[in-house]
């Protein structure tokens, strides 16, 4: 265990102690506690980082299940340094936020702390992580976090719709994920992203490589909100605010362009990975971009273009990966670009995306609202939010002196490459990308000129609006002062993290030590790029002047064909379909269930028996038969008879009692007195159970069972004791194995018991035995809880 | 169901004891005769079944206030709690030790690990058999 692990521990560990801390003190809001956990991981991972001169990745390692190749073994390089500052550093800040956000009287606080830790603890691990598998279960508590704070106003219908679908969506993509881990380690050996880079070549032979790359591909495109499993993530904002800020836009829905980044050495030389990632990241931009413009939700609108913008992230990184590909080898470094401008752009998202959810979550906490058509006219009255949500809304759309504008430039510079690079018909993509940004652009001018231009309608808001209290408005001042700082400054990270981190993601792009560095700079001249988004800036005001004129293109796609209803009548569809299953066989009826069980018996075991030609009849060994084996025999045999027979329920019974102490006389027989007494003791308790069941039951009625059902139980009946009897008679005649009873022999000098069966039971088989009264003592609650509870939930209806 | 039949009742007096002593002998006879915390559990069991048929519930409840539910749970924990011991002499989950030791009265006598974990058994069973009885008994139509 070293200091980086237990930088991952901490926020676990901090989760029973939350409630704690709610519980007993109620005076200081129990964010103030919390902040100090990401404040301190922030210090402890900022101190890895320097100004002058790149991080020396930094490896340890801790083994967790040897046997299955599970270490614990964390891998902080410039890549994660910059998540787990990202992480850390807005969840300070967004902890902040929820202090002033989060009413203390009315929140369950100590619920929503622990949720976060949880989350925070999670991400911090599936961005340490070296270990594949050790990577999908941190990955998949992140799913199960979000799940749970999604839904933290559970009592509301579409918080718990929203908090579903985001599961099923994120968890199923987590699957599929880690079907492709597993094939990897096959084809390598492995789980260590470090070793399968370095083994690259010889995974990439595997005749699964490409099916392994599409299933890791959907595990991060489910969880980044690519198209088109993007439709979960506006349903994740029914999430409380500071959550939304902090997963749904800066974190979590980062974790996929994370793993696309970091496993980008492996996957990136070849053309269905650049293809995949550019072609999704594209169309994904794209919706994103048209949808959120004709959202009057604000918060569903920063949803959509989070989409877009990961979408944006996305197709930068693919275009990267060409850098990798043998073919265009001698222009690798130009494509660099493009993964310099992916990083960047993500730095610069995380900052002014959770810089305008904390403004959208003060306009919704000071005004009661968050549509559009009831906001207008606010900049007098909230003067400070107007300038903050200016700067953050500015930055998204790529306008200077923020620091969008500048991975906004180097965005269009990596996808004008494409088509300088390559085909010319590669000129799709920027165009492509031209036109989201013209809907970036106007989202951006809705988000600030309707909300805070226009005619106020006080009468229309819930409440009297008037500016936020200074402790909420700290945190997105900080973010809108580090969106200023970064345009000026740029870099200050360009040399120690951005440069690096592209390093790491295209280590091979580099391995011939060419010198390249990473130089931002505001002014390139007046070139392309400038123009396109001097183009944006023209086309987008006028878009966004006459846009009622063009609300009506939406409709051309009816609703009945969008992705959400299809996503509703599949899940509708498939509770359907398993409940006819289920229907279909959960009868109800006692006699059915154990006709199933019977009929599996006779197929699985006596069908193996007949298939394998098992069959041996070998009476060689067999001791000479008494006569009063014989007459015990034939006394069992009559028994069983007359009570298929019998009409009477006490006579049954006591005909089974009789079965069972000639079992127990022929254990005597056969000289096992501890299965003798054990038989006995059995037989006297359930006789006594049977006789209190018996009190409860209706006497046997006149009903006739129909003849078809007492043929097929008879068919069933012969056929289990014809099975049961050839079984036994084989387990006679074989002699495949050396028998394990020789081992027990010693049973006096291994255990110091005399009695082999007692020895057996608690010492050398102790598991099984502690296993089977666990089995026990289950059944009892069960039938304790069939019996005493079962009129206990009727009372509440 | 309550029967007041005196013989019945005079005998199970009796009986019971009998029965009590002996499932105890068996319990800890187990290690080297025939027996074992199974069998003893299941005999300690019939004990109680005779006092509730021959007496009522409640009856048997004031002189015997034991939860079963909790005597069942208690016993896996038992067991459970021997398995783990072994992790503090750095040996695998259940590993059963034994010794001899010179007591008072009882001279050279062996102490085994395995007897506390068939003490759990003894425990799980009785509490499991009895909470079933007794639940089933107490089940108004």
């Amino acid at each position: 265990m070293t200091l980086l692990h237990m930088a991952i521990l901490i926020p676990f560990f901090s989760v029973p102690l939350i409630p704690l801390l709610y519980k007993y003190v109620h005076q200081i809001h129990t964010g103030w506690f919390v902040m100090v956990i990401p404040a301190l991981l922030l210090i402890l991972f900022a101190s890895y980082y320097s100004m002058q001169q790149p991080l020396d990745p930094v490896i340890y390692s801790v083994p967790w299940i040897p046997s299955l190749d599970i270490h614990f073994t964390i891998y902080l390089d410039s890549l994660s340094l910059l998540f787990v500052l990202l992480i850390t550093g807005i969840g300070v800040l967004v902890v902040l936020y929820s202090i002033y956000y989060m009413s203390m009287d009315r929140e369950k606080l100590h619920l929503f702390y622990a949720y976060l830790m949880l989350f925070m603890g999670a991400m911090l691990g599936s961005v340490l992580s070296d270990n594949l598998l050790v990577l999908y279960a941190f990955w998949e508590l992140t799913s199960v976090s979000s799940f749970l704070l999604i839904a933290f106003w559970y009592h509301r219908k579409r918080s718990r719709y929203g908090a579903q679908k985001s599961m099923f969506i994120t968890m199923s993509g987590g699957f599929s994920m880690l079907l492709g881990f597993i094939i990897l380690y096959v084809a390598s050996g492995t789980f260590s992203i470090r070793e399968l880079i370095a083994l690259s070549d010889q995974v990439s032979q595997h005749s699964l490589f490409i099916p392994a790359m599409f299933f890791i591909l959907l595990g991060a495109f489910t969880k980044s909100a690519q198209f088109p499993f993007h439709i979960w993530l506006p349903d994740a904002m029914e999430a409380p605010t500071p959550i939304s800020a902090y997963l749904h836009s800066a974190t979590m829905v980062k974790a996929g362009v994370y793993l696309v980044a970091r496993l980008t050495p492996i996957f990136g030389g070849h053309q269905e990975w650049f293809w995949t990632i550019t072609i999704t990241g594209l169309i994904t931009l794209f919706i994103g971009s048209l949808k959120a413009v004709r959202q009057s939700d604000l918060k569903a609108l920063l949803a959509f273009s989070t989409i877009s913008q990961i979408g944006l992230i996305m197709t930068l990184l693919g275009i990267g990966s060409i850098a990798l590909n043998s073919q265009y080898s001698g222009s690798s470094l130009l494509f660099a670009g493009a993964t310099v401008a992916a990083i960047f752009h993500l730095i610069n998202h995380s900052i002014f995306k959770g810089c305008l959810f904390m403004m959208i979550g003060i306009l919704d906490h000071e005004t009661g609202t968050r549509d559009i058509r009831r906001l207008g006219g606010l900049i007098h009255i909230m003067p400070v939010s107007f300038t903050l949500t200016l700067i953050g809304a500015f930055s998204m759309a790529g306008l200077p002196p923020f620091s969008g504008f500048l991975s906004k430039e180097m965005f269009f510079s990596g996808v004008l490459m494409t088509s300088r690079n390559l085909d010319s018909w590669f000129i799709v993509i920027p165009i492509i990308a031209w036109i989201a940004s013209i809907f970036t652009f106007v989202y951006c001018m809705i988000l600030i000129f309707k909300v805070f231009t226009g005619p106020y309608q006080p009468k229309r808001l819930d409440r009297k609006p008037h500016e936020a209290p200074i402790g909420m408005l700290i945190s997105p001042m900080i973010l809108a002062a580090l969106v200023v700082i970064l345009f000026f400054f740029p870099n200050w990270i360009a040399s120690t993290l951005l440069e690096p981190s592209v390093k790491a993601i295209l280590p091979q792009a580099f391995a011939n030590g060419e010198e390249w560095h990473v130089h931002i700079s505001v002014w390139h001249g007046l070139n392309t790029e400038l123009l396109m988004t001097i183009g944006i800036v023209i086309l987008g005001t006028l878009l966004y002047k006459n846009f009622h004129k063009f609300r009506n293109m939406y409709e051309i796609i009816p609703s009945r064909f969008s992705l959400n209803q299809a996503y509703d009548s599949g899940l509708v569809g498939m509770e359907r379909i398993s409940g006819m299953i289920t229907r279909f066989y959960m009868t109800g009826s006692s006699p059915r269930y154990l006709s199933y069980l019977f009929v599996f018996l006779i197929v699985i075991v006596g069908g193996s028996l007949f298939l394998q030609d098992a069959f041996v009849l070998d009476l060689s060994d067999n001791a000479p038969i008494e006569l009063y084996e014989y007459l015990l025999g034939f006394t069992m045999v009559a028994a069983s008879i007359y009570m298929i027979f019998t009409k009477s329920r006490l006579i049954s019974i006591i005909v089974v009692s009789v079965i069972g102490y000639i079992v127990s006389l022929f254990f005597v027989i056969f000289r096992a007195p501890d299965l003798a007494l054990t038989q006995l003791v059995v037989e006297t308790i359930s006789t006594a159970l049977f006789l209190l069941c018996f009190y409860f039951l209706p006497k046997v009625s006149k009903y006739v069972t129909p003849v078809k059902f007492r043929i097929s139980n008879a068919i069933i009946a012969v056929g289990v004791g014809l099975t049961l009897t050839l079984i036994g008679l084989t387990a006679q005649g074989h002699h495949l194995f050396v028998p394990i009873a020789e081992y027990y022999k010693d049973s006096y000098t291994l255990a110091g018991a005399k009695n082999m069966v007692n020895a057996i039971l608690v010492d050398f088989r102790a598991f099984d035995t502690m296993l089977e009264i666990v089995v026990l003592f289950a059944a009892g609650v069960g039938i304790y809880t069939l019996i005493n509870l079962r009129h206990a939930g009727r009372k509440d209806q | 169901m309550k029967f007041t039949d005196v013989f019945l009742q005079t005998s199970t007096k009796i009986l019971v004891f009998i029965i009590m002593t002996f499932s105890i002998f068996i319990l800890f006879a187990g290690h080297h005769n025939p027996g074992g915390g199974f069998i003893g559990g299941l005999i300690t069991s019939s004990a109680l079944v005779l006092l509730y048929i021959t007496f009522d519930l409640q009856t048997v409840r004031d002189i015997i206030p034991v939860d079963f539910n909790q005597l069942a749970a208690g016993g896996v924990i038992v067991s459970v709690l021997t398995g783990t011991a072994s992790f503090l002499f750095h040996v695998p989950f259940l590993t059963q030790t034994f010794t001899y030791v010179d007591l008072p009265l009882l001279g050279n006598t062996e102490l085994a690990s395995a007897v506390i974990f068939d003490l759990g058994v003894y425990m799980t069973v009785i509490g499991t058999t009895m909470t079933i009885i007794t639940s089933i008994s107490e089940d108004e139509k």
